[in-house]
């Protein structure tokens, strides 16, 4: 955890977190499927205060070429912060936390693309944070398989992400800025609801069995949430298209927020 | 890890012995290679360990230099960890900069130390806001046989426990032992078919669908967790894996 400590009361006497959640309440969510024009596949997350942008590229050709699979497509992932998506300016370019993100990312995604079908190919996903306020590795894998899904890549399922984590002894979903750095506490996951699997997890601070019980069942509980908002952004960006061509679709879903 | 034919024809060996629950090495599913720590190996460090596990074997050496503390943290010294996957290790390991594998060994060692609070890092302070201790574990893999994030763990915590603030060389007062307050020790396993199991080998790796390091301290707390490769696990496999970690991180830890 961020290692600091502070005054500021991160729960307050009726329950309630800094900005007014209860403990297994999320921020709000929102989710665009191809919102850029150049990349195969977009999708663009504002979770809380972050605003996270997902493109996609390819199948295509796999540079560099001596990491190419003869039997399956390689999915790799760019994770990147914008120098002025945090108050002290970030030095441009990647660093050591970016290059870890960026690879379990990458290893999450690959679980559900269908690799085979692309031999030799490359996929690549770019995620650039634009605005950071705690959870930008779930609302960047969020966005990620969103973008996916747009660039018709062939999926077992979309990947929905989460973090749990503990504040002032308390469990809690969805860690805000100040619940980060100053909380006891994060969990990140990533989750297949169809299948129910954890393709990412990661776990730092300090936590005893039945609070980490507590803390992977509610993120996996919020992945099944946020996989509905993925759903209908999807459906949405889809609906949109149809009409464009002409094509009689269900009416425009509204938009849903988590 | 480069791509190699042999895996495939070592996945089918792995995967009959399975079947039966067996191991290529007659190990058990939950059964660790044996272990052997050797502290103080290096002079020139601060603090130092050579460990194996098995046929791995890495050093991990500590070096505490003075400088400035982060501007967040005026009240505390600075602690950096690198792993160097070096040629000589594994015929897959190349020189030149970290790739992303020895970046993530790296930070997940760190993490189990930082989060497992194994040094005091208050005590770090010569100056608050101006001068600290700023603490280097670099892990150095000799012999790469699978599993460093334990060998590599378990190498650091045996080099912070013996290590000294060399402080009369700085002319900062008398030297005295890097103040450690726990021994966070991670405990890493793979799913290969759907089953688990701990310490892997690197043919056990190489041929793993996913894997999942977790780090406990003296009490059974958590401190630090890392899911890695394309594979997934359910829930309960999750659950499995840190009842799994706490009790051979006891077991790792009564060595010390």
């Amino acid at each position: 955890m961020g290692g600091m400590t502070t005054d500021i009361k991160l729960i307050d006497e009726k329950g309630l977190r800094l900005d007014g959640r209860r403990p297994d309440e999320m921020r709000p969510l929102r989710i665009e499927a191809g919102v850029l024009k150049r990349a195969d596949g977009s999708a663009y997350v504002e979770w809380g205060l972050n605003k996270v942008m997902a493109a996609v590229y390819g199948p295509r050709e796999c540079h560099p070429r001596h990491l190419q699979n003869p039997e399956r497509a390689l999915v790799q992932c760019i994770y990147n912060m914008a120098s002025f998506s945090v108050d002290d300016r970030k030095r441009p370019g990647p660093d050591r936390r970016s290059h870890e993100i960026s690879k379990i990312i990458a290893e999450a995604l690959t679980h559900v693309v269908f690799t085979e079908y692309f031999p030799r190919t490359s996929i690549d996903v770019y995620i650039e944070v634009l605005q950071a306020n705690a959870g930008t590795r779930c609302a960047g894998l969020t966005a990620a398989s969103v973008a996916l899904a747009d660039a018709g890549v062939p999926m077992r399922d979309l990947v929905a992400s989460c973090a749990a984590g503990k504040v002032a002894d308390t469990v809690v979903l969805d860690l805000g800025k100040e619940e980060d750095n100053f909380g006891q506490a994060d969990i990140p996951v990533g989750f297949v609801p169809r299948t129910n699997e954890i393709v990412l997890l990661q776990m730092d601070g300090d936590l005893t069995n039945d609070e980490f019980t507590k803390g992977v069942n509610m993120a996996v509980g919020a992945c099944k949430k946020v996989y509905e908002v993925q759903r209908d952004a999807l459906k949405r960006r889809y609906s949109a298209r149809a009409a464009d061509e002409g094509v009689p679709g269900p009416a425009e879903e509204k938009r849903e927020v988590a | 890890m480069g791509k190699d034919v042999v895996a495939d024809l070592k996945k089918d060996y792995i995967s009959k012995l399975l079947a039966k629950d067996m191991r290529a090495d007659g190990r058990k599913l939950d059964e660790m290679r044996p272990l052997t720590i050797e502290t103080d190996f290096i002079k020139s460090a601060e603090g130092s360990a050579r460990v194996t596990l098995g046929n791995t074997q890495v050093i991990v050496g500590v070096k505490l230099i003075l400088g400035e503390p982060f501007p967040d943290t005026p009240n505390s010294g600075v602690l950096t960890t690198n792993a160097e996957l070096i040629p000589m290790a594994s015929e897959t390991f190349e020189s030149g900069p970290p790739d992303r594998e020895s970046i993530e060994v790296a930070r997940v060692i760190d993490r189990g130390i930082r989060e497992g609070h194994a040094v005091d890092m208050s005590k770090l302070v010569v100056e608050a806001g101006k001068e600290v201790w700023i603490m280097f574990v670099d892990v150095h893999v000799l012999d790469y046989d699978g599993n460093l994030f334990d060998a590599a763990n378990i190498g650091a915590n045996a080099a912070l426990k013996t290590a000294v603030v060399p402080a009369s060389r700085h002319g900062k007062g008398e030297d005295y032992p890097l103040p450690v307050l726990h021994q966070p020790i991670s405990i890493t396993a793979v799913k290969i078919d759907g089953k688990i199991m701990v310490d892997p080998t690197h043919d056990e790796e190489r041929v793993a669908d996913a894997r999942l390091t977790a780090a406990t301290i003296e009490n059974g707390n958590l401190c630090a967790m890392q899911k890695g490769l394309d594979g997934a696990f359910t829930v309960e496999e999750v659950f499995k894996i840190v009842d799994l970690s706490r009790r051979l991180g006891a077991e790792a830890r009564s060595k010390f």
